[in-house]
């Protein structure tokens, strides 16, 4: 059933990152399968965290396609915790329930979009079906990285595909909605960037004074909502004010989904 | 009473740090924390904390303190001179690896770094609030430290509570490195490089170039090459602090402290926790070369530094009080 499954062991790759982390390879491209083993080897371990060996690692990393477990050399022995993932990895399979699922409000207007009417007239479509199509798609969280809360996630229609900008822009506003390749993100502050920004949340994908301070985890699935200008610059002031319900974006009964 | 300092100098790029900030890393937040983990304990030990107290780390021009409220010890090591103002306009060398009792109006001037890191303690402890289990500054993400930031001038700077105010001064001998290859395990992506490449990183000197910071170190040097051009990206994965990864120029850069959580270049390899420590010290225009270990070697390594760090900590000895009344004292104001 599965191509990488060899005599019943499912395969994987243990590489040293040093003498304080390992990284179980899956592969080496973007592929929604090998992330659902790396969220399965991170849920294996997390349920395995008690035993003694495992009590020594201090963080754990997924990303598109590996597993990077950060550990305390002098609390435990490093071979031996490697053996322990791999073997881990080779059993525990692929992750089959969804993460969290987001719905979460965008605002396309012009001030907020710099890209979007250059990205539709390339791809020969208006505006308005550009905004369907984004809004239509489902995203898979790979991982959160390159800045705290910054979430990388796959799933952009191949016909909104693009490359990045030629020359990055000097400072992309916080919270726009950026994509490149087959990517889409959000910047969390505003930062150099060379993505194609599209529009803008007014959602903070990091608050540094919540005990969980990135919004969005590795697994999790995101869709977005348009909304207006001024519903915009209501939550934006809600958000800034303390005042929005991170639960309130959470997609929570089957019958929200429709 | 606690005691408090106020920067009168906020000096260039000094932040509070400590042990660092584990459990966030799969959210994008670094690990943080001094790049000399064992100058900053020397600097607690000193101060008469415990190891892991959060300090002042100095890369280029340290502040200028003074003391606000209630008497605090100070102890500087790294490679400066520092002095301090008396209260009552007194000038007096405050010297490095030695501490000091400071009363209110007493100002220490610490003043340049001549190349590597070096570190402040007071006694307590730098009492910043702790964000997300930790005191270091973060400055991307605008936490721990001062609100997020380096000091500057006017801040108030807290101190904690002393385990044992009333003990003498504490001095010992600098702790010193030595110039030895930096010793790396080869990986995660030895395989991107070709053999050549492998034995030019191996058998060559990498010179340390001016763009150096808390993210990484930029060396110069024969450039590593990929074995295609392709190789020299991949899909982003994990990297830590010590991690060499080559772009495209084949120059190497070395991860520190506040590097990103994960990269797309590949890795030739990483280097060894127990070399951390006096990497951070190389200063630019330092030659490094480097030397592959296995895991029992680099295991071995941090077992002999962490013991040579005990060995270090029972050399540190108590000066014969002075004047014990004035001592007292001060210390009595707390």
């Amino acid at each position: 059933m599965n191509s990488n499954e060899t005599g019943g062991m499912l395969s994987a790759r243990l590489l040293p990152v040093g003498d304080t982390a390992w990284t179980v390879e899956f592969g080496n491209v973007i592929d929604p399968a090998l992330h659902a083993r790396v969220l399965g080897l991170a849920e294996a371990l997390e349920q395995t965290r008690e035993d003694a060996l495992f009590s020594a690692i201090v963080d754990v990393v997924p990303t598109f396609r590996s597993l990077t477990v950060h550990f305390d050399p002098l609390r435990c022995d490093g071979q031996r915790l490697g053996e322990a993932l791999l073997h881990l990895a080779q059993t525990s399979g692929a992750k089959q329930a969804v993460g969290r699922q987001w719905c979460l409000p965008v605002c396309f207007d012009d001030e907020f979009a710099p890209d979007l009417a250059e990205l539709a007239h390339i791809k020969g479509m208006t505006r308005e079906a550009v905004i369907d199509r984004l809004t239509a798609a489902e995203f898979r969280v790979y991982m959160i990285g390159f800045m705290p809360g910054f979430p990388y996630m796959g799933g952009l229609p191949p016909e909104l595909q693009m490359p990045r900008l030629a020359s990055p822009r000097k400072a992309v506003p916080e919270r726009s909605l950026a994509v490149a390749g087959e990517m889409c993100a959000v910047y969390p502050w505003e930062s150099p960037g060379g993505w194609r920004l599209l529009g803008r949340t007014p959602v903070p994908m990091f608050s540094a004074a919540d005990p969980v301070p990135a919004l969005l985890a590795s697994g999790d699935r995101v869709r977005w909502r348009a909304i207006d200008r001024g519903t915009y610059l209501e939550m934006e002031a809600a958000a800034k004010a303390g005042m929005l319900d991170r639960n309130s974006l959470l997609v929570t009964g089957e019958g929200d989904r429709s | 009473m606690s005691s408090v300092l106020e920067v009168t100098h906020p000096g260039l790029g000094n932040g509070i740090q400590d042990a660092g900030r584990f459990g966030y890393r799969h959210m994008g937040i670094t690990v943080s924390g001094c790049l000399d983990r064992i100058l900053a304990r020397c600097a607690n030990a000193l101060a008469g904390n415990a190891t892991d107290a959060a300090c002042i780390e100095v890369r280029v021009m340290g502040p200028a303190l003074r003391v606000t409220q209630g008497a605090v010890r100070v102890a500087v090591v790294g490679n400066m001179a520092p002095k301090v103002r008396r209260a009552d306009g007194r000038q007096e060398d405050a010297p490095a690896w030695r501490s000091l009792a400071l009363e209110p109006g007493d100002v220490l001037e610490t003043g340049t770094v001549r190349g590597g890191v070096a570190y402040i303690a007071v006694s307590g402890g730098f009492a910043t609030p702790v964000q997300l289990g930790s005191r270091s500054t973060y400055q991307r993400a605008l936490i721990g430290g001062i609100d997020g930031r380096l000091l500057a001038k006017g801040d108030s700077l807290p101190c904690g509570v002393p385990a044992d105010p009333r003990q003498g001064e504490r001095h010992a001998t600098p702790w010193c490195y030595d110039e030895s290859p930096i010793r790396v395990i080869l990986g995660p992506q030895q395989e991107h490089f070709t053999a050549e490449a492998l034995q030019e990183f191996l058998n060559s000197a990498y010179t340390v170039t001016p763009q150096m910071d808390r993210m990484g170190m930029r060396l110069d040097g024969p450039p590593l090459q990929h074995v295609t051009p392709e190789a020299a990206d991949i899909v982003s994965d994990g990297v830590t602090p010590g991690v060499i990864q080559v772009p495209g120029n084949g120059q190497p850069i070395i991860l520190l402290a506040d590097c990103q959580t994960v990269g797309g270049y590949p890795k030739i390899a990483t280097v060894i926790s127990a070399d951390l420590p006096r990497l951070a010290q190389r200063k630019p225009g330092d030659a490094l070369r480097f030397r592959a270990v296995d895991a029992a070697e680099a295991k071995a390594a941090l077992l002999e530094l962490e013991s040579r760090w005990l060995a270090w900590a029972e050399t540190i000895a108590l000066d014969a009080p002075v004047d014990g009344t004035d001592d007292e004292a001060a210390w009595a104001a707390i």
